[in-house]
């Protein structure tokens, strides 16, 4: 039995172990440890190709974790007064945006986004004055932006409504007692003792957006993301150097992951204490 | 003892119904200015919906609220001036012990300068005898403690009811004790109208004014803890505020003051009426375990009765026997320790008599 789970540990982690070991590689083979040196993090960091795409993932990650966290938490906010067949809906909708594979996700935004925009850009240019240059609609940041705010704000809805439902509701009522008004009570009972949970959210979109590569893959139109360019840059061949961002990213995303429980456990403490 | 002088709040035929359950049933109660009055009830008999009515967490479906003469069914819980402690004191964890009581002064518009609002804390921070503690953390106070704070917390704001929800329910029997003497002085130095629901008849008979006795959704009784006591009104209020012996009975003459009521035996006994009785009813009798004689020699009394003692129980300045009669069955007499110092000890197995004297059998509704 124990064997057994050792094995299946290593078969999860030795290729991650094996990436981090070769980025330290100092030869310019991915399969031959010839001495080692920091040198591929240099090369990595200096590439204007990597950068670019290391920024286009940071900027779609943070807004998408912006808008997941702002729209999750009002999402749990308001399902706490839903009950009945409308509730169940809703828990299934929530789980299938979780369950659903990322490739799915991904084709059917492509196609919903590339007949919605195939029927509003003739619209526009229709409607539009005459002698201006109507806009047109493609992929782009906004698309992966709301591709992955669809379903990391899931995950939002289900940790702040954990946090929620957690929470005692007398403190709510006291509050109304001692004369808050509803909005007064949001902003200084439920906001604040909810708070580590949205953060946790914002975390936890942060780090599924900024990993993601298939929905991204999808409708990222023109936009390369850190994903989608170690990708390509796989076609041409394992080097130390993807080796390198590789490791860079899954340290970053473990970190951030870490923090998320920190928090959440941290929080759980306080409003049980 | 305050005496009512003038109304504060009032029920007015107020009921609420939760989905097909009726959980107040038409209350009518007038609470006076400066009272201690207590709702006392086991749980479910709608205590605490009255409470949470006053207070404005729910809407009665019938009848009306009254606060200071105005109607306030329709004003919600953060627009009343009434404050409540809430069973398990409800606490904002993420504040500390003087911005939770702070809490209250900083909603009012307009705003109450900083200067008034800490002073304020801390004057009722020395109240309820935590001086000092206002930078604390609500995690690092004992339950003890938590419930002081959750007090400050609402006389500070200086109410004109202060509703408490079972405050006592999680203290500990010593500390409940000492909590119960506090409240009361508290109340009386403060002249704040305190409402009390608990389930705890020793709490309500010590501290109120008044009490509410309540069952199922409806108000049974209400008067002093000696009015309850002495002159209960039926056996659930006679059984609920102390211990009685209850036995079955029907009424075989109804003078106006002086009632003879036929024992399931066919022995007959005299008692007084707390209710209007008509000969043929069938009615409870009931005697207070202390109004109880134990004697070994017959005594010219009202009534006496010889009994088989089954049971004794020390309980220091009292002695609880439980003693057997052949046709009534068992009787609990509370000896006092003088009266046991006089007649003895005695032991299970020996034969004495129960007596009492004219006016301790009391008649009760069924």
């Amino acid at each position: 039995m124990r064997l057994y789970a050792v094995c299946v540990y290593l078969f999860l982690y030795a290729p991650i172990a094996i990436i981090a070991l070769f980025s330290f590689n100092a030869g310019r083979h991915a399969s031959q440890f010839t001495g080692f040196s920091a040198q591929w993090y240099g090369k990595a960091l200096n590439n204007p190709f990597v950068m670019d795409a290391l920024q286009t993932s940071l900027i779609a990650a943070f807004l998408t974790a912006c808008f997941a966290s702002v729209l999750g938490t009002m999402a749990a906010i308001a399902l706490q007064g839903v009950t009945g067949w409308l509730r169940t809906l809703f828990d299934a909708l929530i789980y299938i945006a979780i369950m659903i594979p990322g490739i799915v996700i991904g084709i059917a935004t492509l196609i919903a986004l590339v007949t919605v925009f195939g029927w509003l850009n003739p619209l526009v240019a229709a409607l539009w004055p005459e002698g201006g240059t109507p806009p047109q609609f493609s992929m782009g940041m906004h698309t992966i932006v709301a591709a992955h705010t669809m379903f990391t704000m899931a995950l939002v809805i289900i940790i702040v409504r954990a946090r929620l439902s957690g929470m005692d509701r007398s403190l709510m009522e006291a509050s109304a007692d001692l004369f808050a008004t509803p909005w007064g009570t949001f902003r200084q009972v439920t906001l604040p003792l909810i708070a580590p949970a949205i953060l946790a959210g914002f975390l936890l979109s942060f780090t599924f957006s900024f990993d993601d590569f298939i929905i991204a893959f999808f409708v990222a139109g023109s936009e390369t993301t850190l994903p989608i360019y170690i990708f390509s840059s796989i076609r041409r061949g394992v080097t130390p150097e993807i080796n390198a961002i590789g490791t860079m990213v899954m340290a970053a995303s473990l970190l951030l992951l870490v923090l998320a429980q920190v928090l959440l456990r941290r929080g759980a403490a306080k409003s049980a204490g | 003892m305050s005496v009512a002088i003038q109304t504060i709040a009032e029920l007015r035929g107020v009921t609420k119904i939760f989905g097909d359950v009726v959980a107040a049933d038409s209350l009518d109660l007038a609470i006076g200015e400066g009272e201690f009055l207590s709702f006392l009830g086991p749980s479910g008999c709608g205590k605490t919906t009255a409470l949470r009515m006053l207070a404005g967490f729910e809407k009665p479906t019938k009848g009306e609220v009254l606060l200071d003469g105005q109607v306030v069914n329709d004003l919600d819980a953060h627009r009343r001036p009434v404050n409540m402690v809430f069973q398990h004191y409800a606490l904002f964890p993420h504040l500390s012990v003087s911005d939770n009581i702070a809490y209250g002064l900083r909603q009012q518009r307009p705003r109450i300068e900083r200067k008034i609002i800490s002073a304020k804390v801390e004057q009722a921070l020395e109240t309820v005898r935590l001086g000092g503690f206002g930078p604390r953390r609500i995690w690092e106070m004992s339950g003890g403690q938590q419930q002081r704070v959750a007090l400050a917390r609402a006389i500070v704001n200086e109410p004109k009811l202060l509703l408490l929800d079972e405050p006592m329910a999680a203290l500990d029997r010593k500390l409940r004790k000492e909590m119960q003497i506090e409240l009361q002085n508290l109340q009386r130095q403060l002249g704040i109208t305190f409402v009390l629901v608990t389930h705890d008849q020793e709490e309500a008979l010590s501290m109120s004014d008044r009490i509410c006795v309540m069952e199922g959704g409806r108000i049974v009784q209400v008067g002093s803890p000696r009015e309850l006591y002495d002159t209960p009104r039926s056996r659930y209020v006679a059984g609920f505020v102390g211990t009685s012996n209850f036995f079955d009975a029907t009424v075989t003459d109804a003078s106006p003051n002086h009632i003879t009521v036929q024992m399931a035996s066919g022995r007959q006994l005299h008692g007084t009426p707390e209710i209007p009785i008509d000969t043929g009813q069938a009615v409870c009798v009931s005697i207070r375990p202390e109004q109880i004689a134990l004697t070994r020699a017959e005594r010219a009394a009202e009534a006496a009765l010889p009994v088989t003692i089954h049971n004794r129980i020390f309980l220091g300045e009292h002695t609880e026997y439980l003693a057997r009669n052949e046709a009534l069955g068992d009787f609990l007499v509370l000896v006092p320790r003088q009266a046991e110092l006089n007649e003895g000890t005695f032991n299970a197995g020996e034969q004495a008599f129960v007596s009492w004297d004219e006016g301790a059998l009391l008649i009760l509704e069924k």
